[in-house]
């Protein structure tokens, strides 16, 4: 045990003695490692991010967007394109109890972004045009007054909701119930073209608590207004964007999802399923979108990784193969008092084990460390991000190191073993 | 007999060209000897020398040694006789460098298996080379004739039968080899058995017998007659 823990001094004040170079070898080793560790670390954290995000909508949801699209893949309106071929018809067949018994509320979606007014403030936001039966589909909580009705929303009143961002933005002293606002439709809607122009008053019904983001959207920057006003008046178009159901019990999501693509179907009078032209998802398939997509980018950038720990190792190699030149003498004197070729072996090999140890531990720190900055910035940009490190990536990378040490010093503690006495002490 | 060595030839093969280095030896040494092995560079001095260490193996004859054929001693076997039975003497010291005196007298213990008192026998090997006031120091803060008695002490300090030295005093003015010369006949006086390589018949001089050794054949092997022998003081206070 003495002559272990001699040893360890021993080699780590040899290696100190050319901190330099001994820094500049495991440099390699350094970076693989503390890649490692970020690389795990924001897989958790973002993998945390989207489950977050998603879940906070509420469970049991169905979404239903129009347009064909990969089953695997993004649905094909995330990139912006415009498909027409939902409509209302569609959102009232899907409400049709007997059609489809487990959907026990269904919303429509029509975005677009809109200027707000209220006497000399505006406000820039987005608007969403719903149904009353909002609420049910997604998780929303009043800071004053209520959400608007059925009723309400079937009849196409003018009534509005603001999110937490816009009411304060617009009234600083906090009287928004009963307030009239006017919203004007931004020149840069997609179809802008269609509507009425000009600017439509609505009345202040409710105020939405702070809510941050919930899938990715800043629920504080955006009003809410009922659907048949926003989607024919403001937006001047026919069709829906998004239909969202809430499914009774989790359980009957993948009945409902049949049933809603059966009727639907009927709807279009689509025979074959490849020419379907919506598409019908629950939140298990966005996450598994989403949690595939950073699978993959995870598998990349561990490569990344495993490339940069390999050129380490290669490093380590080389300076070892240098260090064993270097104390050839030294070697033959070993040998020449009593030193075995395992003796010998084992100096080099734990010198670079050292060597390796001391790099992983460097990486892990310095990996942590920017998985840290990781995620306060991204929680400093509002997202709810864990800041996660696994013990298995600690162990993987000390573990990882190690292996390095030893794949990389063997050949080079070899070569010393093997060095003949004789030629060592004689070597200049 | 501690030594014997019976018909031992060496040969170096270099490119298919075979070289004979030395040829029928015979050569016996009793324990508490002290003797001097001479002879030109090229006779193969340094060959023997290195044979008889356990640092080269001979190419055919057989080497007996403290009763034990060796021929078929592994390299692990011999690796054990260089640590625990012959202690080495090099002409350039071949300390550590960067390291300290003490660490460099316990290294030989590191490869044995006692596994207590490194310390405590390091320091008595240093007392007995008059360097106890040294062993904090670097290898390199210290003056060349320390160095060599260091590199004595390290010979020491597993207790070895032999102890082979090989030009202890190449390197060194003519007043710290007096030293390190009257060491080594204090060691032979308290029984060590002592090889001294050396070319120069003033160092031989200081053993009771010399061996000459010529083109790898001995040709002259006598006992020092105790008129001629040379006695070296400690010349510890010039250092």
């Amino acid at each position: 045990m003495r002559n272990l823990i001699s040893d360890i001094k021993v080699t780590i004040k040899d290696l100190l003695s050319r901190k330099g170079r001994s820094f500049l070898t495991i440099l390699g080793i350094i970076i693989g490692v503390a890649g490692v560790i970020i690389i795990i670390s924001l897989g958790a954290g973002a993998q945390s991010l989207v489950l977050g995000q998603i879940t906070k909508l509420g469970t049991n949801l169905i979404g239903v967007l129009p347009g064909k699209s990969d089953a695997n893949g993004p649905p094909a309106a995330v990139f912006g394109v415009q498909i027409k071929t939902l409509t209302v018809r569609d959102a009232d067949a899907i409400k049709d109890k007997n059609k489809i018994p487990h959907a026990s509320a269904v919303a429509s979606f029509a975005n677009g972004s809109a200027t707000i007014i209220s006497g000399r403030e505006s406000v820039d936001t987005n608007f969403t045009a719903t149904d009353g039966t909002y609420p049910k589909v997604q998780n929303v909580e009043m800071e004053k007054g209520q959400f608007f009705t059925e009723e309400e929303s079937n009849a196409g009143s003018n009534v509005i909701v603001l999110g937490y961002d816009v009411a304060t933005a617009l009234f600083p002293y906090g009287n928004e119930l009963g307030q009239v606002v006017k919203i004007k439709i931004s020149n840069n809607n997609p179809t802008s073209g269609n509507g009425l122009g000009g600017s439509i008053p609505f009345r202040v019904i409710g105020v939405q608590k702070k809510m941050g983001t919930v899938a990715f959207q800043n629920q504080d920057d955006q009003v809410f207004i009922p659907f048949s006003i926003g989607q024919r008046q403001l937006l001047g178009i026919d069709y829906i964007q998004f239909i969202r159901i809430k499914v009774d019990d989790a359980e009957n999501v993948k009945m409902t999802i049949e049933d809603v693509t059966r009727v639907l179907r009927e709807q279009h009078r689509i025979k074959n399923p490849s020419d379907d032209d919506f598409d019908v998802r629950d939140l298990a398939d966005a996450i598994k979108v989403l949690t595939s997509i950073t699978g993959t980018l995870s598998i990349f950038l561990s490569l990344m990784a495993g490339i940069s720990l390999v050129v380490g190792g290669i490093g380590i190699m080389n300076i070892m193969l240098v260090t064993v030149s270097e104390r050839t003498r030294e070697i033959g004197l070993r040998k020449a008092i009593g030193a075995t070729r395992r003796n010998i072996r084992n100096q080099f090999l734990f010198e670079a084990i050292v060597l390796t140890l001391s790099g992983g531990v460097i990486g892990i720190i310095v990996g942590i460390l920017i998985s840290y900055l990781i995620a306060l910035g991204a929680r400093f940009a509002g997202y709810d991000w864990a800041f996660v490190i696994s013990p298995v990536a600690i162990i993987l990378a000390v573990g990882v190191s190690i292996l390095t040490g030893v794949v990389f010093g063997l050949y080079p503690a070899l070569k010393a073993a093997k060095l003949d006495p004789i030629e060592a002490l004689r070597y200049e | 007999m501690l030594i014997e060595l019976k018909n031992i030839v060496k040969n170096y093969e270099n490119s298919g060209v075979i070289t004979r280095v030395l040829h029928d030896i015979n050569l016996g040494v009793e324990e508490g000897e002290f003797i001097a092995i001479m002879g030109p560079s090229g006779s193969g001095k340094s060959t023997l020398m290195h044979t008889i260490g356990f640092l080269d193996r001979p190419t055919s004859g057989d080497y007996i040694f403290d009763g034990e054929n060796t021929n078929n001693f592994t390299d692990d076997e011999l690796a054990k006789i260089r640590n625990e039975r012959i202690g080495f003497v090099f002409q350039s010291f071949n300390l550590l460098p960067r390291t300290s005196v003490l660490d460099n007298v316990m290294l030989p213990l590191l490869y044995s298996h006692s596994k207590k008192g490194h310390v405590h026998r390091a320091k008595e090997a240093l007392e007995a080379v008059d360097l106890g006031d040294r062993m904090d120091y670097m290898s390199n803060q210290i003056s060349g004739g320390q160095k060599q008695r260091v590199a004595i002490a390290r010979a020491l300090v597993c207790d070895p039968k032999v102890i082979f030295a090989d030009e202890p005093t190449g390197n060194l003015d003519s007043k710290s080899g007096a030293t390190v010369m009257h060491i080594l006949e204090k060691l032979n006086k308290e029984g060590k058995t002592i090889i001294l390589v050396t070319h120069d018949i003033n160092v031989a001089l200081h053993a009771k017998r010399i061996v000459t050794i010529r083109d790898g054949g001995i040709v002259s092997d006598k006992p020092v007659a105790e008129s001629e022998r040379v006695h070296s003081k400690a010349n510890k206070d010039l250092e």
